[in-house]
């Protein structure tokens, strides 16, 4: 008998709309694996009930004779960044904990109201803040791959959505939300060889989803393959009126427009993301890209993106400079803990609440964020990134006056061991090199697996697109998928 | 770009954040390190180069000018405004005295 997770979403819909098998079935064959997983600590909150309320609404609709919704028996896993009623919401964080939202974040309602059921809340980096998972305060998240070279070392399912990445490869859930700020959908997906896209800027309203750094946070799926993420990202997008920078679009039939014919197309490769001291293996695994994209009847032109080098520097004012002012707002009086000494009055309790609260990272990027707006270095640190954030844009406008789409790696290395970058926060930083820029353009883009290194760990490559042209970076991303054969999975150890 | 003890002790009080002088002590070469990383944009040209506000272009709205237009973000819930908070009385959020 077919395993019902090893089948992914697409396969799941159509297997409980044509009767081969029931939505409760499949609910309980997740929620058993979910139960056996907890080594790779993916999840911080199981709701098995949830995911079988939805299996049961969606075997009594087909009962009924009903038509089923686009995702009715489809169980999946909720980055737990996204408020839902009722149930637990940390972000990762001390400083939430027992917070539970009175109401439900308008990407998990779409998930909802289109069938879906969940099956947990998925760890984290704290406040979506890292790129190895290592920031939680509700202990790392394990990758399910090992290295093929005998030792054991526990590795990164990339950041910042890790639950996601491991729950997924691993089986766990055939698809996740995750979200993304600078990269922290498609590191993770490249980091556990599963796919996953960040849709253009405003197409998923931010309502409901605990803030980052809200000029750049989107949320987006991660699942096994692109038409997965493609069936997701139709029931997460959608014009929010409580989201002032949702885009009032319709959302396009992303699944029915699949196409990996790549005939015309036009794939730029950035020069300038050709960085010192990448891994022969990466680039080896570009060019094999570039020789998909030309099989699928693509052609091939060099383009130039100047301020490439200084993406990364510009997200590290802009991204902690907004966190500094999200995060104001737990202060121990509204929601969360309250750290208050004997004696202390109101200031003294915020900054004790705090210090108690957040996470090193965390306080981190809000110092730096605090530093960058202050008075006397505002315009040096914070207008002159968002100037240069104009001039990245700007770079994307002139490359689409030459080509469609741009093919690139998705992270300078494979998974890293965990602990191995936690000491040195740059280098930790310099993994979103290349995911970066497109966040700060507000551009769609995706990760797909392409390949396994020598150590036998998954590689993506990285599809970014024109703004709202998510069907091309999907079509794109289709032709790798179609190409690269991927069918490597990490072994059970868990 | 040197960051000294008594600037993060600054930072960390303009932040509401308490610190320690260990801490201080061990934040400040740490954030110096980044501060010096991302002053790399110095180098860039920027005269003449607007800074960006809105990735996409869009528009802002005005909702409709109607009590509780969307239950949602309406108003009349305090019970649930409430629910979370680690002092709630007498309907109202509690804060340690701030008048002597």
């Amino acid at each position: 008998m077919t395993d019902l997770t090893d089948i992914g979403i697409a396969g799941i819909r159509d297997g409980v709309r044509d009767g081969s098998f029931k939505a409760r079935e499949v609910a309980d064959a997740f929620i058993v694996k979910v139960s056996q997983a907890k080594a790779l600590n993916a999840f911080l909150v199981e709701t098995p009930e949830h995911a079988i309320a939805a299996a049961t609404a969606a075997d009594t609709a087909r009962e009924a004779g009903e038509t089923l919704k686009p995702l009715a028996g489809v169980p999946i896993g909720m980055k737990d960044l996204f408020c839902t009623k009722g149930v637990t919401t940390t972000a990762a964080s001390h400083i939430l904990e027992g917070f539970t939202p009175t109401y439900e974040s308008t990407v998990s309602q779409n998930l909802w109201d289109a069938g879906a059921g969940m099956l947990g809340k998925l760890n984290m980096d704290q406040f979506a803040m890292g790129s190895s998972n290592e920031t939680s305060a509700f202990g790392n998240v394990i990758s399910p791959w090992k290295r093929n070279d005998g030792g054991n070392a526990s590795l990164a399912p990339g950041g910042s959505s890790g639950g996601s990445s491991s729950a997924v490869a691993a089986r766990l859930c055939p698809g996740a939300t995750g979200t993304d700020t600078g990269g922290s959908i498609r590191q993770p997906a490249a980091f556990t060889g599963i796919s996953g896209i960040k849709p253009t800027y405003g197409r998923c309203s931010r309502w409901g989803t605990i803030a980052f750094a809200s000029s750049l946070d989107q949320a987006g799926p991660m699942a096994r393959d692109v038409r997965d993420c493609a069936i997701l990202l139709e029931a997460m997008a959608g014009f929010d009126a409580k989201d002032g920078t949702s885009l009032q679009l319709d959302v396009p039939k992303w699944e029915a427009g699949l196409s990996g014919n790549l005939n015309g197309l036009r794939v730029g490769i950035p020069k300038e993301y050709r960085v010192d001291g990448m891994p022969e293996e990466i680039e080896s695994l570009w060019q094999q890209g570039i020789a998909w994209m030309k099989d699928a009847g693509a052609t091939i032109v060099e383009v130039s993106l100047p301020h490439t080098k200084y993406a990364l520097p510009a997200y590290y004012i802009i991204a902690p400079a907004e966190a500094s002012s999200n995060l104001a707002r737990y202060d121990g009086v509204r929601y969360g803990i309250r750290d208050l000494p004997t004696g202390a009055g109101l200031q003294d309790m915020y900054a004790a609440t705090r210090a108690d609260g957040f996470g090193p990272e965390v306080k981190r990027r809000i110092m730096i964020g605090t530093y960058v707006l202050s008075a006397g270095f505002y315009d040096a640190y914070y207008t002159q990134a968002q100037k240069v954030r104009t001039l990245i844009a700007r770079d994307f406008e002139r490359a689409w006056e030459m080509c469609d789409v741009l093919l690139t790696p998705t992270a300078p290395s494979a998974a890293f061991a965990l602990g191995e970058k936690s000491a040195d926060p740059i280098a930790m930083y310099l993994n979103d090199v290349f995911t970066v820029p497109s966040s700060l353009a507000g551009l769609p883009a995706m990760s797909v697996p392409g390949g396994l290194d020598k150590q036998g760990l998954p590689l993506g490559l990285q599809i970014i697109g024109k703004p709202l042209d998510e069907q091309g970076v999907l079509n794109a991303g289709l032709a790798i998928e179609q190409r690269a054969g991927f069918t490597a999975r990490p072994e059970a150890w868990w | 770009m040197s960051v000294d003890t008594a600037t993060v002790k600054r930072i960390a009080s303009l932040a509401r954040i308490a610190i320690t002088d260990e801490d201080a002590a061990r934040m400040a070469p740490e954030l110096g390190n980044i501060l010096g990383w991302i002053e790399m944009l110095g180098e860039v040209d920027t005269t003449g180069v607007e800074p960006m506000t809105a990735v996409i272009p869009n528009t802002l709205r005005l909702r409709d000018d109607v009590v509780n237009a969307d239950p949602l973000t309406g108003g009349g819930i305090r019970e649930q405004v409430l629910a979370n908070a680690p002092a709630a009385e007498h309907g109202f959020f509690a804060v340690p005295k701030v008048i002597e």
